[in-house]
């Protein structure tokens, strides 16, 4: 009896384990999908003609000229077409619902906008039919410092749980210049603190002491606590402020700063005072004026992330030019190119060659600029930014080069599911077809 | 003394300078462009061509030409030769920068303002024009913005001390803004108020009030000037302004994206028999074939930007392409300043979404010139047309491609900009090797 009781525990057990492996590896997996024959811009490992990529559960199982596709597996012919690693946009504000400014105080480190992604904004659809997988939604640029990041997968159609990289860089949205000055926008309670690039960088260090107090004040606690004598009443801890947690947290570096600014002098003001603190900068967003002050960027080591042309728009914009990727990427600077926007998103790649215009980057540096470059600043090249075995099987399709202005993206894959297919996606012409089928009936 | 003598020394220099510079002007009696890849757009492409200028005018152009004695020659070899390129519709030369009120002149205020001429306000020495031309772009129409009647354009080369230097055409069209109902938007445009069908109905009915009154004005002047009796008619610098365009001297440019609007607009220019030139358009695709059986061309808006909420994704892109099957006449415009540049992307990109290579080119060389009334001063390579070309290292349409000469008005101009200018400079910074304070 006995015997036979621990019998069927085991097995109730084996069930039970079985089951949720099997769920642990439903969750896990992507799909299965063989693309044959194309041009493989792998961006890391050179070109490849006629080669074909095997994706399993997802990831990128192997690549090269003289794969076999395996029994039974969905094979999308790549023929005469190029594929290159899903791209990815440095900077965003798609699929936030429009919450894009927390702008009631100059300083909002504790909204997150992980926690405001709209899974099911139209811009998701039609950055995939422009071969965008990937992008960073951010918070906006009105106050100095803005709220907490998000990386997202654009998983059109899945729950917002499911766009979101959670292995990602964590980062803060800073803003310098005009935005934070609020120069170019009324304001009803007429001019309020800060109205200059000096007030903007004592709000950064006042901040940042703020935040060491609240660390001292922890540690003190942890240290009574810890050092408890017998019989000793634990002391109250000091009350907790998710604003100074999460400046603390850019402090200790376990959030990184991710910077808009514009002019030389404003970059260097916050590479300086983040050094002073012991911040990180991870990227500057936009970064206009960067090919004045490049080499001090180098030396920090933050990513430049940029607009391929834009310019005028504003005085801070007057210094712009398309010829700052060039000397960034000359003087060590790694540079991606953002679209800032739910319309330049669909065509980053046409972007991305105007790097080559202006400067004469090569195609495969132009192409950086929107795949590996993006991976690494926003931590996830361990996954994104190239195809290469062992990564995420995120694809772009051209039905031509992608620095091409007469190519278009056929079809835009994630983990190897395919969620742009221009052969089912409702175009303008089709529309038209259907609409004369209608009227037919 | 030794000031005397240095002052001596720099007039002599400056005398030497003048010298050579003369010597060297009266040297060049026109440019030879040879051995080069000929675009001419009207007619088949010529290779190994020979392209002369003179003056400010094409010279001749064709395969086994003489270069006559004294002309500059140009080696073009590995080089693409096109007519410089036109924006049909932006505000180059109203702004520099965009946020900074004082350096904008796009938007007058009143509502029927075709008395507004762009012509007026063009700065000749906008830091904008450089940036632009060394990326091909050699014409621009300018038109002003705003109201329902937003004012004349001028037609512009880009090259010239003044405006009147620069203009080719003036009126080139007066810019009409077909009354539609305006949704609230986040980022309108300027002074743009959100608006419902019966606010644009009374604007309708506003601006056919508008056009009656010309209609009349123009019959007292032309009844008073057939015999000259009674007494003198009151001069309206308003209603003259408007005049031309109701009596088809020049063309009106009406602007109208949703399908009732182009409609509307259509019904609009027949009734009142003004040559109609639509603009926008972005619902053109719907209604392809009723725009090419009116005969009616489209200046399509920026390219670059999105379709409505519940439009195809592609329905921007696609536009030209179904309207050019449709026999539409197709060209493309930036509304825009700073963006100018960037004018051949969009044919390219049309080009992407299934308009002909050659359709994409035109729609940004002769075809803008013959919907403006120019088609014999530019927008071709044709002898004794106005000498804009461009000299490029591959197709002007690829983003990747370089301006290597530029000619505007027969001038060859140094190919360079602010920008340019900035990246040399910056180019040369020492690189640091620690931070000094």
């Amino acid at each position: 009896m006995g015997k036979n009781k621990s019998k069927y525990i085991l097995f109730i057990v084996f069930i039970l384990f079985s089951f949720f492996w099997v769920r642990a590896e439903e969750k896990s997996a992507g799909d299965n999908l063989f693309i044959s024959k194309g041009t493989i811009l792998t961006i890391t490992k050179g070109k490849i003609e006629g080669g074909s990529i095997l994706i399993k559960n997802g990831k990128i199982f192997a690549v090269g000229k003289d794969l076999k596709p395996p029994e039974g597996i969905k094979i999308i012919d790549a023929t005469g077409k190029y594929v290159m690693p899903g791209i990815i946009d440095s900077h965003s504000h798609m699929a936030i619902d429009r919450g894009i400014n927390e702008s009631t105080s100059q300083v909002t480190p504790q909204v997150n906008i992980q926690d405001v992604i709209k899974h099911d904004d139209i811009a998701i659809y039609r950055a995939l039919a422009g071969g965008t997988t990937c992008v960073q939604p951010l918070h906006g640029s009105a106050n100095v410092i803005g709220g907490h990041n998000a990386v997202i997968k654009l998983k059109w159609g899945k729950p917002p749980e499911e766009l979101l990289v959670k292995d990602s860089m964590q980062g803060i949205k800073f803003a310098l210049g005009e935005n934070p000055k609020k120069s170019n926008f009324p304001m009803p309670r007429g001019p309020e603190f800060p109205n200059t690039r000096m007030g903007i960088e004592f709000v950064i260090r006042d901040s940042f002491n703020h935040a060491l107090e609240y660390m001292k004040k922890w540690d003190e606690y942890q240290k009574k606590k810890s050092s408890l004598k017998k019989g000793e009443i634990p002391p109250l801890p000091p009350k907790r402020d998710l604003k100074l947690e999460a400046l603390a947290d850019i402090l200790k570096r376990n959030l990184g700063i991710v910077c808009h600014g514009y002019r030389a002098d404003e970059l260097l003001m916050m590479l300086k005072t983040a050094d002073e603190y012991g911040a990180k900068v991870v990227s500057f967003e936009h970064c206009l004026e960067g090919y004045k002050v490049a080499d001090e960027i180098a030396k920090h080591g933050t990513v430049a992330s940029i607009f391929a042309d834009n310019w005028a728009y504003k005085i801070e914009a007057f210094d712009a030019i398309p010829f700052n990727a060039a000397i960034l990427t000359e003087r060590g600077v790694a540079v991606t190119v953002n679209s800032d926007s739910d319309e330049r998103v669909r065509r980053l790649y046409q972007d991305a060659a105007k790097t080559m215009k202006y400067g004469g980057l090569s195609e495969e540096e132009a192409l950086k600029t929107i795949t590996i470059n993006p991976a690494k600043m926003l931590g996830i090249d361990h996954r994104c930014g190239s195809i290469e075995v062992g990564k995420d099987g995120d694809l772009a399709i051209f039905n031509g080069h992608p620095l091409s202005v007469y190519s278009k993206v056929l079809m835009t894959i994630i983990e190897g599911e395919v969620y742009f297919d221009i052969e089912k996606a409702i175009t303008a012409e089709k529309a038209l077809a259907m609409a004369k089928e209608k009227e037919k009936k | 003394m030794k000031g005397k003598i240095s002052i001596k020394f720099i007039g002599l220099l400056c005398f030497l300078l003048i010298l050579i510079n003369y010597v060297y002007s009266e040297g060049n009696k026109g440019y030879a462009i040879v051995n080069a890849y000929i675009f001419p757009v009207t007619s088949a492409p010529i290779e190994n061509g020979i392209l002369l200028i003179k003056d400010d005018k094409i010279e001749a152009i064709g395969k086994d030409l003489e270069v006559p004695e004294g002309y500059e020659i140009i080696n073009a070899k590995g080089l693409y030769v096109y007519p410089g390129l036109i924006d049909s519709s932006s505000f180059l030369g109203l702004s520099e920068i965009g946020s900074v009120r004082a350096t904008v002149d796009t938007f007058e205020i009143g509502n029927f303002k075709p008395h507004i001429k762009a012509e007026v306000a063009i700065n000749p020495h906008s830091e904008l024009i450089p940036v632009t031309r060394v990326n091909g772009i050699a014409t621009v129409l300018v038109s002003p913005r705003g109201g329902t009647i937003a004012g004349q354009s001028a037609l512009v080369n880009l090259i010239g001390w003044t405006p009147e230097e620069m203009v080719l055409k003036s009126p080139a069209a007066i810019h009409i803004s077909y009354p539609r109902v305006i949704e609230r938007r986040r980022f309108g445009a300027p002074g743009e108020k959100p608006q419902d069908e019966a606010v644009a109905q009374k604007q309708l009915k506003e601006l056919k009030e508008f056009l009656d009154r010309t209609k009349r004005y123009i019959e007292i002047w032309e009844a008073y000037n057939k015999d000259k009796k009674g007494s003198i008619p009151e001069k309206d610098l308003i209603l003259e302004a408007m005049a031309p365009a109701l009596k088809g001297e020049i063309p009106v440019v009406i602007s109208a994206d949703k399908v009732k609007e182009i409609k509307g607009a259509i019904e609009l220019a027949d009734g009142y028999k003004m040559k109609l030139i639509l603009s926008g358009a972005s619902e053109g695709w719907k209604c392809a074939k009723f725009i090419g059986e009116k005969g009616v061309p489209v200046i399509l808006s920026s390219l670059f930007s999105l379709p409505g909420e519940k439009e195809p994704y592609d329905a921007i892109y696609a536009n030209a392409s179904i309207l050019n099957k449709a026999g539409v006449k197709v060209v493309f415009s930036t509304e825009s300043a700073s963006d100018v540049r960037n004018l051949p992307y969009q044919a390219g990109t049309a080009s992407a979404y299934g308009l002909p290579k050659e359709e994409a080119l035109k729609g940004i060389t002769i075809y803008p010139a013959e919907i403006f009334g120019v088609q014999d001063k530019i927008g071709s390579l044709e002898k004794g047309k106005i000498a804009n070309i461009i000299l490029t290292d591959g197709d002007p349409l690829e983003m990747r491609t370089q301006t290597k000469h530029l000619f505007i008005k027969g001038q060859k101009l140094p190919l360079t900009s602010k920008h340019i200018e900035l990246y040399e400079k910056f180019r040369k910074r020492p690189s640091i090797k620690f931070f000094s304070r």
